[in-house]
């Protein structure tokens, strides 16, 4: 392998990073030259207008699955970190189990659930999904510290680092991989989990998807489903560039 | 006893639920400049003990001092960056490059980043590490001996008093534990650190050590003393058994041959002799052996009766080859060794010209090794007879 030259090389260890946005381009594309070459009758034109419908409900899918994902990782990272702090460590069991159970609830069960108790709307959408996701980032979190090598930590407060700096300094940084897993898988569910929530009124591309049933369109039906999926890959991808980029070196 | 860096006064550790202390009531003084080794079986506590010291471990009684303060209430945290800390799993921070590493505790004490930066090129200067090949490395890229260098050398980067020291060449290859032993001994003799190093080791201990605490169960001393001491003397059952059946053998690793008395008379002969003359002197004298010189009074040959007698062959070919030479630099252990591997069972003492000094043999290894004792036993019973202090306690070597 060392006598490749560095370009090879680099385009194998990032395959994965290369193809992705190649591959959401292509799909884009092809859904764009579909849409434009199928006859299409009044209702489709309807639905498929990308200023009175496509753009919003893209939009609206974005920012739930950002703010969602964003409160997720502000609730669970510290909750992670206090769970594994000794004085808290016997309450991480309990708290797991609930955040399990979170998952196990199904999507749409949850959805309703939210919307039973804190009405329609948006931020209703946006505490389900954020209660959905509390799992993989809280469990990541929670593994990623207490994977971080003991000897490291027990050399560095032996140093006088201070239990906050061996946090800070040590234990996070060490730790930043783990929990960015998580993060991209709660990412990867908020755009999958936010196609319900035109349900309860926030909006979405789940809108699109459901008119596309309801008038029994394929073109319609297709283009929402797609559209979902490649949003998915989309943010799947952006995910792993931070992830590489925030990534320790020396690691 | 004043000179104490550090003390350690009536120190207990007891954890809540345990029916015994894991350290019961310690008395420990670490001489200032001096390495201190707590050597004793697993799970003896000296791990535990080490850590008493810099309060990773909290004490639940007595009192640590250090320097005459007593720092048995003070922040730990500010505490630890005046006492250097290395472990054996060396715990070097992966995602920091070596600089970064060794500059911990200066960053931690606040230093400008100039300073920091002549610190660490300094440190890796001294611990044998180019810092212009290893600065920006991460430790992911070392060996395991490089790594502990740097572990050695993040531990002295605020240049702290005390280094304590936990097994801290024990997950390193034979080989490379040993250079790297030999190494920080040479770095010890520049810098006079006070520490305290743990090892299981005996072997480790008597090399490492200005003076070995051996601990048996709860940390409790069972002697304290310098190594050519102990190993002359093992004061019981307990510590004889833990330094083992060699510790005799190993006891010759401090005597050196230029303090033999080496004025004996030996016979020795120029090739060019008269052999009827020195037939002679051969049969006068009770040795078996003759040694031959050559002019520049090196040792060529070991001859006997026969040899001498047989005057076809001339003298630089007869007989057996000296092989066992040593210096009056090297131990009596490196000179029994070289006697084991003799013809006549002697060990032939030469200069640095590799000309003719004397002659060793085991009888005068015997001899030493009864003095050692004698005045080890002596220095005890002169302790047990005074009564000031334990037996286990540290004096100055007579």
């Amino acid at each position: 392998m060392t006598t490749l030259p560095p370009a090879v090389r680099f385009v194998r260890s990032n395959l994965g990073l290369i193809v992705a946005p190649l591959f959401v381009a292509a799909g884009a594309v092809a859904l764009y030259v579909y849409n434009h070459t199928t006859d299409k009758i009044f209702q489709d034109e309807r639905a498929l207008g990308w200023d009175r419908n496509l753009r919003p409900q893209l939009e609206q899918h974005l920012s739930l699955t950002l703010w969602s994902t964003a409160f997720t990782i502000l609730l669970a990272v510290p909750l992670g970190v206090l769970l594994t702090r000794p004085r808290y460590r016997r309450a991480g069991g309990p708290i797991l189990a609930v955040a399990t159970s979170g998952q196990a609830l199904p999507a749409f069960g949850l959805i309703v659930l939210a919307f039973a108790w804190l009405g329609r709307g948006p931020w209703t959408a946006v505490w389900a999904l954020t209660f959905f996701t509390l799992l993989p980032v809280l469990r990541n979190t929670m593994v990623g510290l207490e994977q971080v090598d003991r000897a490291v930590i027990e050399a560095g407060r032996g140093m006088g680092l201070t239990k906050r700096q061996a946090l800070m300094e040590i234990e996070m940084p060490l730790a930043v991989p783990v929990i960015l897993a998580g993060v991209r898988t709660a990412l990867v569910i908020n755009v999958g989990m936010a196609a319900l929530a035109f349900l309860i009124g926030a909006g979405g591309l789940g809108a699109t998807i459901s008119s596309g049933i309801k008038l029994q369109r394929t073109p319609v039906l297709l283009t929402g489903a797609a559209m979902t999926a490649l949003v998915a890959l989309a943010v799947d991808w952006v995910a792993a560039l931070i992830e590489k980029s925030l990534r320790p070196s020396g690691l | 006893m004043t000179t104490a860096k550090i003390e350690l006064q009536g120190v207990g550790k007891r954890y809540p639920g345990t029916a015994a202390p894991a350290v019961a009531n310690l008395d420990l003084q670490i001489p200032e400049g001096e390495i201190v080794v707590l050597v004793g079986p697993s799970g003896c506590g000296k791990s535990t003990t080490l850590r008493l010291i810099n309060r990773m471990i909290e004490p639940t009684s007595g009192r640590i001092v250090f320097d005459g303060e007593d720092v048995t209430g003070v922040n730990p945290d500010l505490l630890r960056r005046r006492i250097g800390y290395v472990i054996q799993q060396i715990g070097l921070f992966p995602h920091q490059t070596i600089a970064e590493n060794v500059a911990t505790v200066p960053r931690l004490l606040g230093w400008d980043k100039a300073r920091i930066a002549r610190r660490v090129d300094e440190l890796l200067d001294m611990t044998g590490l180019d810092p212009n090949v290893y600065r920006d490395r991460y430790p992911k890229e070392l060996s395991g001996g490089q790594a502990q260098r740097v572990g050695v050398a993040r531990a002295l980067g605020g240049d702290p008093e005390v280094l304590l020291m936990d097994e801290p060449f024990g997950a390193i290859d034979p080989i490379t534990r040993d250079r790297l032993q030999n190494e920080f001994l040479r770095l010890q003799g520049e810098l006079r650190k006070t520490i305290v190093f743990v090892t299981h080791d005996i072997d480790e201990a008597i090399k490492m050590g200005d003076r070995i605490a051996i601990l048996g169960e709860q940390s409790r001393i069972r002697q304290f003393d310098t190594p050519e001491r102990i190993l002359a003397y093992p004061i019981d059952e307990f510590v004889s058994e833990f330094i083992g059946s060699g510790s005799t053998l190993k006891g010759l690793n401090f005597e050196r041959v230029r303090d033999l008395d080496l004025s004996g008379t030996f016979l020795v002969v120029q090739p060019d002799v008269d052999r009827a003359e020195a037939l002679a002197r051969y049969e006068q004298s009770p040795e078996r052996w003759m040694l031959v010189l050559d002019p520049q009074q090196r040792p060529i040959r070991w001859v006997d009766g026969s040899h001498l007698a047989d005057r076809a062959v001339p003298l630089e070919r007869a007989g057996r080859p000296v092989i066992a030479l040593i210096e009056p630099d090297a131990t009596l252990h490196d000179a029994l060794e070289r006697m084991l591997l003799s013809n006549a069972g002697q060990a032939v003492v030469v200069d640095k010209q590799g000309r003719f000094q004397g002659i060793v043999d085991v009888e005068q290894l015997a001899d030493v090794l009864k003095r050692l004792r004698n005045q080890a036993k002596k220095h005890y019973d002169e302790l047990a007879a005074n009564g000031a202090a334990e037996a286990s306690q540290p004096e100055e070597p007579g």
